[in-house]
């Protein structure tokens, strides 16, 4: 029943795209001054029907009705409520769904919030995001359907991977593709922009509300992910450089480089068709990302279950957008002349942008480079983490230092003020810098500059920020994210220069003691949950130095529906640091393996990146208000 | 100039794309199966029943020599057993097992029930020799030719075609 | 005034950039770190974990090579050969620098440098004209 009412559901919207499509290039034919009231109107219903289809599909996972495949393949009836509505979006079909709702209701709000700008700029946008809706129905409608119906019927379905029952993954998916499938909205926009010559401020006026929007619920969405990664996955880190979060990492720099250059097409009507390139390239490579981790030609961690026919279809859909969208820029490309002066914010601007772009290509080469080799030459190498950081790291140095200078430097005109501030916020980082080797022994000379090129931002910002509240010349927006990513930095430096890991195998009862630490595993619990076994170990922690003693209990978990074992990571969070603790068994053997972390400064890595997010959308609610 | 950068950049597009395509056709999964062509210089084991050690040096005696891991307590040693124990009828070949990370009775036990095709029986009680082979996992053999140089590699148990393909390369067929 | 004050911070700067080298170069140890390695070579029966943060049995027993080769005095990037040779290029998480990895290593940094070519090239170009 359900399955037939999502596919009727989903046919209309088939037709309701096409009649939108029709009805907006009649439109654009017209005479009409504005637009034709009825697209409005279908755009609602278009609207209202996808979040109908979503919700009939949730409705089948929530009375767990197995004659849906999809259904039986990712559910359980003893699964808690929530997990059982999560799991409607944590597989394949279900998360194309998600992918439908925000590509319309974007285009919806689109329309409507838009009306000041010109009727065929507005039109051909809706017809874009509308052929966009309709490559993804049809993927979903032959090839992906989540309402596919099976028979017989079965009693009980496979159940979900209990790594992913989780809240932190619940949310993850809809927070990560707000920011990556909303960038559809300005791919549109960008194409409507070149179709209609619609190049002037008011183009980037249009579009930057939706940047922020889109940027923010990404970095949310990695944040979520990172954090769930950091407890879940029980390695004590927090971000692998594997190839699924480097495609979700390969969008987020199309964005922070595009927001920044939309500023200067704002101000100074410069930079329109580089604005133009990176509203392209932002949505291709969310369509890039998805293809690689969708046709499983990469091998990661996060795998999607994966097959080559869904490749082909995704390859051929994203082969379209990108020639297309070359093409008509290729062919509307001409140069523009205008005046930048070298000390002047649009340099700093086009800076950022620089950087923003050394980043993405280096993680995109580094994605990319084995598919290439093993395509080209058979042989399969593996690119990871220790590429990322000695590529990127010192690079970071240099760009903290511009992002610290950039803000002060006055649009159009050629010169600093307040060079003097520069040299004491250099001595200040210096100082502090220069106290944190000598108290905690710090070791290489690039992660020194890490720490004071943050350190500098930091000051940098700070001084803003008490300037911007004395002069009331608020640009808070702005501030808060910069000191936020200076303050990211910083504690990425601190908290991976000062961890602290080591590993046992430990017999129950036994001791063991490193530097100023002593560890016991006193003893092992076996608990029966619902639907999982627990071995629960009992570990004593004593720090000498500091006098205290912690009990973390992490945990082996056998889960019965599908058969898995799990090890779950005991954490004990406070401000300063994070005690890490996994611990599993040593195949045909009495001892455990125990691995102890102290992770220091962690929780305000994720602060950081929440007061980043704060600061764009601080940014959004202020332009809101200005219109 | 201009038209030279436009079709530099199309023309990378057009790699990138095929290059995609090529790769949706392509096993993704990493094994050890086309390391093959790699000399198998001295490597120094003990032997299962005394304290006797064997070098890899002295398999050149034979045509060739297939070096079985495996260990009692793995499912797939057993089901690929009976294979093992065919090849064992074939004279050029030189059978030789390394029982890994094992108890010595379990794995009394496991030749006594299904039979010991090995010519040279040896032993690595940590594992640490097998990581010099190129093992990651068991069970897992390779085929070593009069120059110790691997020929082929079985990661997994040994099938059926596995079987003849040994036969072949070893000229039994 | 302000002049010395520059000055002030200008020697300051110079002689604590001093300090913080020497410090820092001083702390720098030649001694190998173990768990470095461990970190850059790939477990090859999980999905894409490091040595160092698996705990299958292959990456135990990896461990307890690597150590035996460092006991040895094997270098870092002998390690990396040695284990590249048995278990082939994917092992290792660094690519090493060789005629196949090149564009891998050279690329990020054309980029670099060609981004801030065209910077440049666009400022000058406007200056000049005004």
């Amino acid at each position: 029943m359900l399955s037939n009412l999502g596919n009727i559901l989903l046919f209309s919207k088939v037709l309701l795209s096409l009649t939108i499509i029709y009805f907006s290039y009649q439109c654009i034919k017209s005479s009409s001054v504005i637009i034709f009231k009825k697209i409005y109107q279908i755009s609602l219903l278009q609207s209202t029907l996808v979040l109908g289809c979503f919700f009939t599909l949730i409705a089948a996972y929530v009375v767990s009705d197995f004659s849906l495949i999809n259904v039986y393949q990712n559910s359980h009836t003893a699964k808690p409520l929530l997990y059982k509505i999560s799991g409607t979006w944590g597989n394949h079909e279900g998360s194309l769904l998600l992918w439908i709702i925000i590509l319309t209701i974007f285009s919806f709000l689109f329309l409507i919030y838009n009306n000041k700008h010109p009727k065929n700029y507005r039109l051909y946008t809706l017809i874009i995001q509308n052929v966009l809706i309709l490559g993804f129905l049809f993927f979903i409608l032959f090839n992906s359907n989540p309402f596919l119906s099976l028979s017989p019927i079965p009693k009980e379905g496979l159940g979900l991977n209990p790594i992913l029952q989780d809240p932190a993954l619940a949310i993850h998916p809809p927070l990560l593709y707000l920011g990556f499938v909303g960038s559809s909205i300005y791919f549109s926009a960008a194409i409507a922009s070149l179709i209609t010559n619609y190049s002037e401020k008011s183009f980037a006026f249009s579009i930057k509300n939706w940047v922020l929007i889109s940027w923010g619920f990404q970095t949310l969405g990695i944040l979520v992910g990172s954090i769930w990664a950091y407890y879940e996955l029980g390695w004590g880190g927090f971000w692998f450089w594997d190839p699924v979060e480097n495609a979700s990492l390969l969008p987020w720099f199309a964005m922070t480089a595009l927001f920044h250059s939309l500023l200067v097409l704002e101000k100074r009507n410069l930079l329109y068709f580089w604005v133009i390139i990176l509203c392209l390239i932002t949505f291709t490579l969310s369509v890039t990302g998805t293809f690689l981790v969708r046709s499983g030609i990469l091998n990661s961690v996060h795998t999607f279950a994966s097959d080559p026919s869904r490749g082909i279809y995704i390859l051929s859909f994203l082969s379209i957008m990108i020639f297309g969208s070359l093409f008509l820029l290729l062919n509307k490309y001409r140069k523009e002349n205008k005046l930048i002066y070298s000390n002047s914010k649009e340099t700093f601007v086009l800076i950022n942008n620089w950087f923003m772009m050394f980043y993405l290509l280096t993680v995109l080469v580094g994605t990319l480079y084995p598919i290439f080799t093993d395509a080209l030459t058979n042989n399969k190498i593996s690119v990871g983490p220790p590429f990322y950081n000695t590529v990127i790291l010192p690079v970071v140095v240099i760009f903290l230092f511009f992002m610290a200078i950039g803000p002060k430097a006055k649009w159009i005109k050629n010169r600093f003020d307040n060079l003097g501030c520069f040299a004491l916020f250099l001595f200040l980082a210096l100082v502090v810098n220069f106290f944190i080797i000598y108290f905690f022994k710090s070791f290489t000379i690039l992660s020194n500059l890490v720490i004071i090129s943050s350190l500098f931002l930091i000051f940098s910002s700070f001084f803003d920020l008490v300037n911007s509240i004395l002069k009331s010349r608020f640009d808070l927006a702005r501030t808060i994210s910069h000191l936020s990513f200076g303050f990211l930095v910083l504690f990425i430096g601190l908290n991976h220069n000062f961890s602290i890991e080591k590993d046992f195998n430990m017999r129950v009862g036994e001791v063991k003691s490193f530097d100023n630490y002593e560890i016991q595993l006193q003893n092992l619990e076996l608990k029966t949950y619902n639907n999982y076994k627990a071995i629960i170990g009992n570990l004593k922690i004593k720090n000498y130095v500091l006098k205290e003693e912690r009990t973390l209990n992490p945990e082996i978990r056998i889960y019965d529906n599908p058969q898995t074992l799990t090890y779950e990571a005991a954490i004990k969070t406070n401000f300063i640091k994070d005690y890490y603790l996994t611990m599993s068994n040593i195949d045909r053997s009495e001892f455990y393996n125990i691995k102890f972390q102290k992770k220091p400064l962690m929780i305000w890595i994720w602060i950081s990146v929440a007061m980043l997010v704060f600061g764009g959308f601080l940014r959004i609610f202020k332009n809101a208000k200005i219109n | 100039m201009q038209r030279l950068i436009k079709s530099t950049i199309t023309i990378i597009f057009i790699f990138i794309i095929i290059i995609f395509y090529i790769s949706l056709g392509k096993e993704n999964n990493y094994d050890t199966v086309n390391l093959v062509g790699k000399k198998i210089d001295s490597i120094e084991l003990q032997s299962f029943n005394d304290e006797k050690i064997v070098n890899t040096k002295s398999f050149k005696d034979n045509n060739f020599t297939l070096i079985n891991f495996w260990a009692s307590w793995c499912g797939p040693c057993r089901a690929e057993h009976p294979i093992l124990m065919n090849l064992k009828e074939s004279r050029s070949l030189m059978l030789v097992g390394v029982n890994f990370k094992d108890k010595k009775k379990n794995a009394k036990n496991f030749l006594d029930d299904l039979g010991n095709p090995y010519d040279i029986l040896l032993k690595d009680e940590n594992g640490k020799k097998s990581i010099i082979f190129g093992i990651y996992g068991i069970p897992e053999s390779i085929l070593l030719n009069k120059e110790l140089v691997v020929i082929e590699k079985f990661v997994g148990p040994l099938a059926k075609e596995d079987y003849e393909k040994i036969l072949e390369e070893i000229g039994e067929k | 005034m302000k002049k010395f004050w520059r000055k002030l911070v200008k020697n300051k700067l110079f002689f604590l950039t001093f300090v913080f080298f020497f410090t820092t170069l001083s702390a720098q140890e030649k001694s190998i770190d173990q768990n470095q390695i461990f970190k850059n070579l790939r477990c090859l029966v999980c999905q894409g974990q490091s040595i160092s943060d698996s705990n299958s049995d292959f990456a135990q027993t990896v461990k307890l090579v690597v150590n035996d080769l460092i006991e040895e005095g094997k270098t870092e990037e002998e390690i990396y050969s040695f284990m590249a040779e048995k278990y082939g290029d994917w092992i290792i998480y660094r690519p090493q620098l060789n005629k196949q990895n090149f564009m891998l290593w050279f690329l990020p940094y054309a980029f670099l440098i060609g981004g801030g070519l065209i910077i440049f090239y666009l400022i000058r170009k406007k200056r000049e004209k005004a």
